[in-house]
């Protein structure tokens, strides 16, 4: 039998992130982000984390207003129903962030160049643009078959991939389903994996599936149980996007001082998933649950 | 990026609802439409439920839509969006269909344009002294690069139609003429910026934005002064037709509290 990596949140963050850590968060874009995970490194007070990801939403936000992050590759933060993320911009416009302007596809392209073990992938993209004049990993390069001017991505390698998933066995074989966004090349082109969880099941529930199967089980180094763990982005089957938290937050990061609240409140006196829940309270949790339930047919593999 | 908070335009509808018609008339019946945020993602709903129901919906994040959903939605990722969906798959799927030149047309905003059409959603400044931080690219490059077209979407005031951007985010037409093919860009280019003054398109040869449309109360004089370089007209700019009463209430439909469109 493979090994158990049921690990708490506090030690699955302890053991797989140190401080300097790259990781890869965010990979659904706005879906599935996980928030759980997030917060336990602020807690920690991590320091000197390289951020990697696609959208990030306002996850990358708080991380960085929490003072954990040196440097971000990404292609966009900020808060994608209000605009702009405010401690973000403070940090990068005082100087104490260090960026890589990636799109979307050069950071997909960036974690599959890892994944596959090559140093560069090629595309058509960003050619033309200024993203070469802020990011080190793209460079114009000749193609040695046409003669095409292509836009070479550099591979990122992440330390840890962070990843919520609707369901997982002990052994970290998880179902994941909704839009992927770059899931599969974050887990793949990472050193480790982890996974948080809205449910923990029996090994049997995933095998029933295999075409669910987001990430090789083997590579994942902890599975933590985590209800409510991608709260406020939507996770299919569980609970839809809580826009309210997002228009909330706008607010609450305008300023350092008001951001110290809001984090002293929603991060640094939550010490559980249970903590979190009252926070949140029963009635909300209620309007953003799943109101009408839509079952995919079964799919038959047998032989 | 949004426009900025709108005005009414006069009648019955806000600027916004009028910037979302406008938006929506761009897509033409069995296109693939790349989908972005906002005001854009009203302008494909709209089309889909009125003149262009055979249209598809390619989501970044990983969403084909052959269907309006059920529900409206204020991001791509809100469940509703996923629900009876017709692919759930990778980010790198959906750029597959850009790169391969599946995609008729996009849309995207910015904080500053140029008069080719150069959009910037990075930095104000320069990158070795940043006045302002913005929140980057996203998606945005992908398609001003790989989309046959895309249609640019903002706020029309002078600090943001400027001669220059600070920063390419998103090629237009370069410093215009053929250069996207010599940077090696093999197709697309922006074929509409709507505003919320006019529509402005490009000439053909010299890739220049050119005044094509005007909005009902604003007036060629004050676009031109709110435009940072000497804008030229279309020999006969016309005047943007408002709303019809079927798109207003579609528009209405998916954005029912006036989220997007106050």
């Amino acid at each position: 039998m493979p090994k158990e990596k049921r690990l708490s949140l506090p030690d699955a963050i302890e053991r797989f992130i140190p401080d300097n850590s790259r990781i890869v968060m965010g990979a659904s874009l706005e879906s599935v982000i996980p928030f759980a995970a997030g917060h336990e490194i602020m807690r920690q007070g991590r320091r000197d984390l390289t951020l990697v990801g696609p959208i990030s939403d306002i996850l990358f936000d708080q991380i960085i207003g929490a003072g954990c992050v040196r440097k971000v590759q990404a292609a966009w933060v900020g808060n994608v129903i209000t605009g702009s993320g405010y401690n973000f911009r403070r940090a990068v416009e005082s100087g104490r962030l260090e960026t890589e302007d990636h799109t979307n596809l050069t950071v997909s392209l960036a974690l599959r160049a890892a994944a596959m073990g090559v140093p560069f992938l090629p595309t058509r993209t960003a050619l033309g643009s200024d993203l070469f004049r802020t990011n080190p990993g793209l460079k114009t390069t000749t193609c040695p078959f046409t003669g095409d001017r292509l836009t070479a991505v550099a591979a990122i390698q992440p330390d840890v991939a962070v990843l919520h998933v609707q369901r997982s066995d002990v052994y970290g074989h998880a179902h994941a389903w909704g839009n992927l966004g770059i899931s599969r090349e974050a887990c793949l082109a990472a050193h480790n994996i982890i996974l948080t969880a809205e449910e923990i099941v029996d090994p049997d529930v995933i095998t029933s599936d295999p075409n669910r199967v987001v990430v090789p089980g083997f590579r994942v180094g902890a599975v933590v149980h985590a209800p409510w763990g991608a709260h406020p982005s939507p996770v299919p089957g569980h609970y839809n996007r809580d826009h309210q938290a997002f228009l909330d937050y706008r607010e609450a990061s305008k300023t350092p001082k008001d951001f110290t609240e809001w984090k002293a409140k929603w991060v640094d006196g939550v010490g559980s998933p249970e903590d979190y829940a009252e926070l949140l309270g029963r009635e909300r949790m209620a309007q953003l649950a799943i109101k009408e339930h839509d079952y995919s047919e079964p799919v038959d593999y047998g032989c | 990026m949004a426009a900025e908070p709108t005005k009414t335009a006069g009648g019955d509808y806000t600027l916004a609802e009028l910037m979302v018609a406008a938006a929506a008339r761009e897509i033409a019946d069995g296109e693939v439409v790349f989908v972005g945020m906002r005001l854009p993602l009203l302008g494909f709903l709209v089309a889909k439920s009125l003149h262009a129901p055979e249209a598809v919906g390619v989501y970044e994040l990983g969403i084909i839509r052959e269907s309006l959903a059920s529900e409206p939605i204020l991001t791509m990722g809100d469940l509703p969006n996923l629900r009876r969906s017709h692919w759930l798959a990778d980010t790198a799927d959906m750029m597959a269909l850009l790169g391969r030149g599946d995609v008729d047309v996009s849309f995207i905003g910015g904080a500053q344009v140029d008069r080719f059409g150069n959009l910037n959603t990075t930095l104000i400044g320069r990158p070795d002294r940043i006045e302002t931080r913005l929140p980057g690219s996203g998606g945005a490059c992908d398609l001003a690069c790989l989309a046959r077209r895309h249609i640019i979407i903002m706020a029309h005031r002078k600090h943001r139609f400027v001669d220059r951007v600070d920063y390419i985010t998103s090629p237009g037409y370069g410093d215009g003429g053929d250069w996207r093919r010599r940077v090696g860009l093999a197709r697309g280019g922006p074929s509409a910026v709507i505003t919320t003054l006019g529509v402005l398109r490009f000439e053909p040869d010299t890739r220049e934005m050119v005044l094509a449309s005007v909005h009902p109360g604003a007036t060629p004089e004050t676009i031109r002064d709110n435009t940072g370089w000497a804008l030229r007209s279309a020999s006969d700019p016309r005047t943007t037709p408002p709303p019809t009463a079927g798109e207003l209430a579609m528009i209405r439909r998916f954005d029912p509290h006036q989220y997007w469109t106050r």
